[in-house]
C-alpha cells in the first residue's frame, strides 16, 4: 500500500522523518529544583537558576537521566555511556540564559528502532537516529497587549527528550502510526504522558519528495504539528506543495515552515530563520555525563513489558488475532485490565467481552477503561457465570448492561432479578410440549423437511422461559420431540 | 589603636581574642581609612552599616565563646560576588542597580565563619581586563607610586579594587576571582599576596560568570598565612556547582611548617620571555636562591607549549563569555534601553550596557564559535589546551612546585597599553597557564624594583596542592621580608 | 584569517550588539589584530590531540528529583525592568 502523489509528470514518493519533543515525567526540572508541572501562576515555578540570574548554575536531575535511559532501552536503542551537554545559543525572551542546554554531538541515546502497525495489518520498522535531553523554553503570551508580549518562565528548564527518527517514513499513515506507537511506548515506560493537546509531546515533521528510487530531495521542517490529524494533513499538504513547485520548474528551499491548522496549510517562517547560527559548544558549567553499566542494567531490569512484546504474548497465550491484540495493548491500562479478566479463563472470550462489550460501551460514552465502573474482576466473574452455565450468553449481556449502570457484582444482579438459567429438564420439557402443541403447522412443515424451522422453535421456547432455559437442553428436547 | 588597619588577619584575630580591641573598633578603623583613601576608587559600594552590624554580632559571638574561624575580620568583596540585597554590578552599567535576592556560596561561607563586609570592590567590567581601567565605575588607582613620580598607576586587574584596598589597608583581606590571572597579577602590582586555588575548590555559585571553565575565586591578603586563613573559609564543596569538588578543606595554615627540605622546585625555562625586564629576571633568581638555601632542590623543567597559552586563552575565554553574557538582555534584571522592537531593544541594551572591552570580547567569542570557524578556532584552542595541561603533568613528574615571576612588568601607568588590546593581554602571560590547566597559583611580593614598585613571584602547584604552595610561599615570604609600604599608606599610619 | 566590516556587522547582530558605521571602523581593525594574533595556533600540529573542555577532574554529580526550589515569583521578578500580573514584559514578539 504505497502512498504516492500523482503529479503532472508522474508519481512522487514522500520521505518523512520526525523530531518529537517529549516532556520527561519528573517532579522537578532538568537543572533546577522547581516544579515541572503544568498550570501554575506565572513565574511561580521558577527558580533563580531558571530565571538565569547572574552566577546561577545548572545541576542535572538524576531521574531525568534515568528516564532518558529507560526510553532509550524501550526504543531498542544504544545507550551512550558518555554524553555531553552543550549550549545552543540564540536570543529569545522566553530563553532566559540566552542559550538552551541541549545535547548535540554526543546524545545520551544513539540508534534504535520501533515497529509500527499499519492500517492494513502489516508492520514496518522505523529507525531511531538518536534521543537527547534538553531544556524546554518558557512561554511568551502575545495576545494580551497590542505592543507587548508577556513572558512566563514556568516551562523554562523543564526536561525534554528530543527523539529523532530516520527518514524511513513514507506516508501520512505511517507518520501517524509512528507517532501513535512512540506515544504508546513512552506511556508504557511512564517517561512522558504523551499529551499532545497540553504540549507535553510535540512533533516537527521533516518532509521531502522524490521520484521513486531517486536520492533524497531537499526537505522542509514543518513545526507546530500538534495532533495526529495535523500530522496527516500537514504531510499531505506539504508533499503536494513540493511536487507542484518542482513540477513547475521551481526549487525547494530548505527551510522551517509552520503548520496553520485553521487554514490547513504550511507557511514559511523565514522571518525567524534570520541567520541562525547556534554556536553549539560544550557547557562549561557541566561535565560530561558518564553512565555506569550497573545503572543501565538496573533500569533495564525494571523495564515494563512493552507493547510489541505484550501483543505477541497475547496472541500466543490467548490465541488472539493481531487486530484484537493491537486494540488491547493500545493503552497499558487496557492491557492490564484484559489480563485480569483473562487470567484462568478463556482468552478469546475475555477479549470479546473487553473489546466488544466494555470498550464498545465506554467508547459510546467517550470514556476510557480507567473510567470503567466495572472492575476487571467483576467482568471476569460474569464470564465465570456463563462458563458454569449459571446464565446464558444472552442473559449475560443483560447482566452486563446492569453492571455498567450500577457497578454491582454480576452474581448479585442474577440473584436479584432471578436470571439463573433453568436446567430443570422437566420444566423445560413442559415448555417444549406447549410450544409444539401451539404450532401444529410449523411442526408439520418441519417434519416434512423444513429444517430451518428448528431455530423458530428454539426461539419460542427461549421466549417462554424469559431467556433463562439452558439452550443445550432446549436443543436436545426439541430434537427428540420433533423427530417423533 | 590607630594602627589597627595595619595588623595582619592573624594578629587581629589574636587581638580580638585577647580583647585588645573589639570587632566594632577594628571595623570602624577600616571604615575611617576607607574614607581617607576614597580617591583610590577601590570600592564601588561601601557598606559601613552592614559592616558595623556584622561586627557587633561578631563581638557578641566572641563574648559567648562562639567565634568563627575569621570572626570579626573586615573584608572587601569583589563586586563579582552576588551579595543579597547589596548592589552587585560586575562593574558594568548593564547591572547597575541590580540587587541580588541571593548570597554567593563563597561570601556565605565567609559570613558563616564571621567575616565582616566593608563593601563591594571595583574591578574590570565582568572581570575582563588586566588594569582595572574597563570598569564602568571608574579606574582604580594603585596606592603605590614610582619614586619621585606622581603618575597614577594601575592596580592590575581584574580584581584591582580588591588588591588596591588590601594594599592601602582599607580592608584586611578581600575576595577576588581569577580567570587568567585576575588575582595574581593585581596582587603582584600592589605588593600583596593572593591565591587562585585549584579549579573546583571554591564554588562558582553566585559569582557573576566570565569564563566558566577558567573562573575560580580566591583571597587576597597581606601575608601568606592570612591567605591560608581566608581560603579555608571560602573553599568547600557546593552541590549547587556541578564543577565543585567534593573533598575536605585542609587547614592550610597548619601546612606552613617552613620545612621544604628535599622538595623539588621546578623552574620552567619557557617563562624567560623576550623583553622581560632584567629586574624581574633577577627577582626570579633571588627566589630560586632562597628556596635552595632552605633545602629545596631546583629542577629545570620545560613547558613547551607555554607560548600558545595566551592565544588559547583569548579564544576560550571570550567564547565562553559570549554565551555567559547572553543573559544580560534587559528582560529580567539590569539595564534596559527601549527600542523600536524586541531585537532593537536587545541590541541597544547590550551595546549601551556593555563597555568597549566587553563588547570586543563578546564579538571575538561569537566569531570563534560561529559556523565555519568553530573547528579552526575553538576546537583548535581546546586541543592546544590539552597540550598545555599535559606539559604541566609531565613537569609535575619531575618537581612538586613551579616557581615563576607573576607578571612580566611592575604596575604601569593608567592609559598605558590601552591602544593595543593584544599588548594588554600579554600581562597574563605567566598566570593564564594555571587557569587553562586548572592549577593552584599563589602570588606573593618578593621585593621592589628600582622605581620602588613591588615585584611578585608565583608558585604553581599540582591540582589540590594548595598546602604545598602555602608552605613554600611561607619560606619565600620569610626570606624576602617584604615590609615596604606605599608612601601614602606610610603617611596615613 | 582577517575579517571585514560586513562580517563584524553580522557577528554583532548575532551577539545582539548595536554597532554603527563609526563603531565598525573602530572595532574591525582591533578585532583583526586579535584574530591575527591568535592565528599563531594554526602553526601547531594538533592531530590526534583530544580537545580539553574542562579541567575539573571530578565526576559530574547529579541531584535527586525533588522539589527544592521555585515558588519565589517575587524574587524572580524583583529586579525586572517591567512586569505585569506576574509576567515579565517585553516589546511585542512578532511571530
Amino acid at each position: 500500500m504505497t502512498y504516492q502523489i500523482q503529479g503532472e509528470q508522474g508519481t512522487w514518493e514522500v520521505v518523512i522523518g520526525m523530531e518529537v519533543h517529549a516532556q520527561v515525567i519528573a517532579e522537578s526540572k532538568l537543572f533546577s529544583g522547581a516544579a515541572a508541572s503544568f498550570g501554575a501562576e506565572p513565574n511561580s515555578q521558577v527558580s533563580l537558576v531558571d530565571a538565569a540570574m547572574p552566577g546561577m548554575l545548572p545541576v542535572l536531575n538524576e531521574y531525568c537521566v534515568e528516564q532518558a535511559i529507560r526510553t532509550g532501552l524501550g526504543l531498542n536503542a544504544k545507550i551512550n555511556k558518555t554524553s555531553v551537554f552543550e549550549r545552543k545559543n540564540y536570543f529569545y525572551p522566553d530563553l532566559p540564559q540566552g542559550y538552551q542546554i541541549s545535547q548535540f554531538l554526543h546524545p545520551i541515546v544513539g540508534k534504535g528502532e520501533i515497529e509500527i502497525d499499519l492500517p492494513d495489518g502489516t508492520t514496518k520498522t522505523i529507525g531511531i537516529t538518536r534521543l537527547h535531553l534538553e531544556q524546554d523554553a518558557g512561554k511568551s503570551v502575545h495576545d494580551q497587549h497590542p505592543t507587548k508580549s508577556y513572558v512566563d518562565l514556568n516551562r523554562s528548564g523543564c526536561a525534554l527528550m528530543e527523539i529523532v527518527s530516520e527518514p524511513d517514513i513514507r506516508s501520512p499513515d505511517e507518520a501517524t502510526a509512528y507517532l501513535s506507537k512512540l506515544r504508546m511506548i513512552l506511556r508504557y515506560l511512564d517517561t512522558c504522558d504523551g499529551n499532545m493537546e497540553e504540549g507535553s509531546m510535540r512533533a516537527d515533521v521533516n518532509i521531502s519528495v522524490r521520484k521513486p528510487g531517486a536520492g533524497y530531495g531537499t526537505r522542509c521542517e514543518v513545526k507546530n504539528v500538534n495532533s495526529l490529524k495535523a500530522v496527516q494533513q500537514a504531510i499531505e499538504y506539504e508533499a503536494q506543495r513540493q511536487v507542484e513547485i518542482i513540477e513547475g520548474g521551481g526549487k525547494i528551499d530548505q527551510e522551517t515552515r509552520l503548520w496553520d491548522p485553521a487554514k490547513g496549510e504550511t507557511r514559511s517562517m523565514r522571518s525567524k530563520e534570520e541567520a541562525h547560527d547556534y554556536r553549539y559548544f560544550p557547557d562549561p558549567d557541566l561535565l560530561p555525563l558518564h553512565l555506569a553499566d550497573s545503572w543501565i542494567e538496573r533500569v533495564r531490569e525494571t523495564l515494563p513489558e512493552l507493547p510489541d512484546q505484550k501483543k505477541h504474548r497475547f496472541m500466543k497465550d490467548f490465541g488472539l488475532s493481531a487486530y484484537d491484540a493491537n486494540v488491547l495493548i493500545a493503552e497499558r491500562a487496557r492491557a492490564d485490565y484484559f489480563e485480569i479478566v483473562a487470567k484462568g479463563r478463556d482468552g478469546k472470550m475475555a477479549a470479546n467481552w473487553v473489546l466488544n462489550e466494555l470498550l464498545g460501551a465506554l467508547n459510546k460514552d467517550g470514556k476510557s477503561i480507567t473510567d470503567s465502573v466495572i472492575a476487571a474482576g467483576q467482568l471476569g466473574a460474569l464470564i465465570d457465570l456463563i462458563s458454569d452455565n449459571t446464565i446464558s450468553g444472552k442473559i449475560a449481556k443483560d447482566v452486563f448492561a446492569e453492571m455498567y449502570k450500577s457497578g454491582k457484582d454480576p452474581a448479585e444482579i442474577v440473584e436479584e432479578k432471578g436470571l439463573k438459567q433453568v436446567t430443570d429438564t422437566g420444566a423445560i420439557e413442559k415448555i417444549v410440549d406447549e410450544v409444539i402443541a401451539e404450532n401444529p403447522d410449523n411442526v408439520a412443515a418441519y417434519r416434512s423437511g423444513k429444517d430451518k424451522l428448528f431455530g423458530f422453535f428454539v426461539g419460542q421456547v427461549m421466549k417462554k422461559s424469559q431467556g433463562k432455559a439452558n439452550p443445550n437442553i432446549i436443543n436436545e428436547l426439541l430434537k427428540k420431540k420433533l423427530s417423533l | 589603636m590607630t594602627n589597627l588597619t595595619h595588623l595582619t588577619i592573624e594578629q587581629a584575630l589574636k587581638g580580638l581574642e585577647k580583647k585588645d580591641f573589639t570587632a566594632v573598633e577594628l571595623t570602624q578603623a577600616h571604615i575611617d581609612a576607607m574614607e581617607k583613601f576614597r580617591s583610590l576608587n577601590a570600592y564601588i559600594v561601601e557598606t559601613p552599616e552592614i559592616a558595623l552590624k556584622q561586627a557587633a554580632e561578631s563581638d557578641k559571638r566572641r563574648a559567648g565563646g562562639k567565634a568563627g574561624l575569621i570572626d570579626g575580620i573586615p573584608l572587601g568583596i569583589k563586586d563579582l560576588f552576588c551579595t543579597q540585597g547589596v548592589q552587585t554590578t560586575a562593574a558594568s552599567k548593564i547591572l547597575e542597580g541590580f540587587k541580588p535576592e541571593y548570597e554567593s556560596t563563597v561570601t556565605s561561607n565567609l559570613f558563616r565563619d564571621g567575616a565582616v563586609m566593608l563593601g563591594k570592590t571595583n574591578l574590570d567590567e565582568f572581570a575582563m581586563g588586566s588594569s582595572n581601567t574597563t570598569s564602568a565605575f571608574g579606574n582604580v588607582i594603585n596606592p603605590w607610586k614610582r619614586k619621585n613620580d606622581n603618575t597614577d598607576l594601575v592596580p592590575g586587574g581584574s580584581s584591582g579594587g580588591s588588591s588596591a584596598a588590601v594594599a592601602a589597608r582599607i580592608c584586611m583581606g578581600a575576595t577576588g576571582t581569577d580567570t587568567g590571572g585576575s588575582i595574581r597579577q593585581p596582587a603582584a602590582f600592589c605588593g600583596i599576596a593572593g591565591i587562585k586555588p585549584t579549579y573546583g575548590r571554591c564554588s562558582r555559585w553566585g559569582v557573576v560568570a566570565f569564563a566558566s571553565s577558567l573562573d575560580q575565586a580566591g583571597p587576597f591578603a597581606r601575608t601568606v598565612k592570612d591567605n591560608a586563613l581566608l581560603l579555608r573559609s571560602m573553599a568547600g564543596y557546593d552541590p549547587k556547582d556541578s564543577t565543585s569538588a567534593d573533598r575536605p578543606v585542609p587547614d592550610y595554615a597548619a601546612a606552613m611548617t617552613g620545612n621544604i627540605k628535599g622538595l623539588k622546585i621546578g623552574v620552567p625555562k619557557e617563562y624567560r620571555v623576550e623583553g622581560m625586564p632584567a629586574e624581574i629576571e633577577k627577582m626570579w633568581q633571588q627566589g630560586i636562591d632562597w628556596l635552595k638555601s632552605a633545602g629545596a632542590e631546583i629542577v629545570d623543567v620545560s613547558l613547551p607549549h607555554t607560548k600558545y597559552a595566551l592565544p588559547v586563552y583569548y579564544i576560550i575565554a571570550p567564547a565562553e563569555a559570549s554565551s555567559n553574557l547572553a543573559r544580560y538582555d534587559g528582560v529580567r534584571y539590569g539595564k534596559r534601553v527601549t527600542g523600536e522592537n524586541l531585537k532593537d531593544m536587545y541590541q541597544k541594551t547590550r551595546a549601551q550596557g556593555f563597555g568597549e572591552e566587553v563588547r570586543r570580547r563578546i564579538l571575538v567569542g561569537t566569531y570563534v564559535l560561529s559556523a565555519g570557524y568553530y573547528d579552526a578556532y575553538y576546537i583548535k584552542a581546546q586541543r592546544v589546551r590539552r597540550l598545555i595541561y599535559n606539559d604541566f603533568m609531565s613537569a609535575f613528574e619531575k618537581c612538586d612546585v613551579l616557581l615563576t615571576p607573576t607578571a612580566p612588568s611592575a604596575a604601569f601607568a593608567i592609559g598605558e597599553n590601552e591602544d593595543d588590546p593584544v599588548k594588554m593581554y600579554l600581562n597574563d602571560v605567566f598566570t593564564v597557564t594555571g587557569n587553562l590547566a586548572g592549577l593552584p597559583g599563589l602570588a606573593l611580593p618578593a621585593g621592589l624594583d628600582s622605581q620602588g614598585l613591588p615585584l611578585g613571584l608565583q608558585l604553581l602547584g599540582r591540582p589540590w596542592g594548595e598546602e604545598t604552595l602555602f608552605n613554600v610561599a611561607g619560606v619565600i615570604e620569610k626570606a624576602a621580608n617584604f615590609t615596604a609600604l606605599p608612601a601614602s599608606v606610610q603617611k596615613a599610619a | 584569517m582577517s575579517i571585514d566590516k560586513n562580517t563584524v556587522r553580522k557577528v554583532a547582530s548575532l551577539a545582539r550588539l548595536e554597532i554603527d558605521e563609526a563603531g565598525l571602523e573602530k572595532m574591525t581593525p582591533k578585532l583583526n589584530g586579535i584574530l591575527q594574533w591568535i592565528e599563531q595556533l594554526q602553526a601547531l600540529n594538533t592531530d590526534n590531540v583530544e580537545p580539553l573542555a574542562n579541567v575539573a577532574n571530578i565526576e559530574l554529580k547529579l541531584r535527586a528529583d525533588a522539589l527544592t526550589d521555585g515558588n519565589c515569583a517575587d524574587k524572580v521578578l524583583a529586579n525586572a525592568p517591567e512586569t505585569t500580573a506576574g509576567y515579565f514584559v517585553v516589546p511585542k514578539v512578532v511571530e
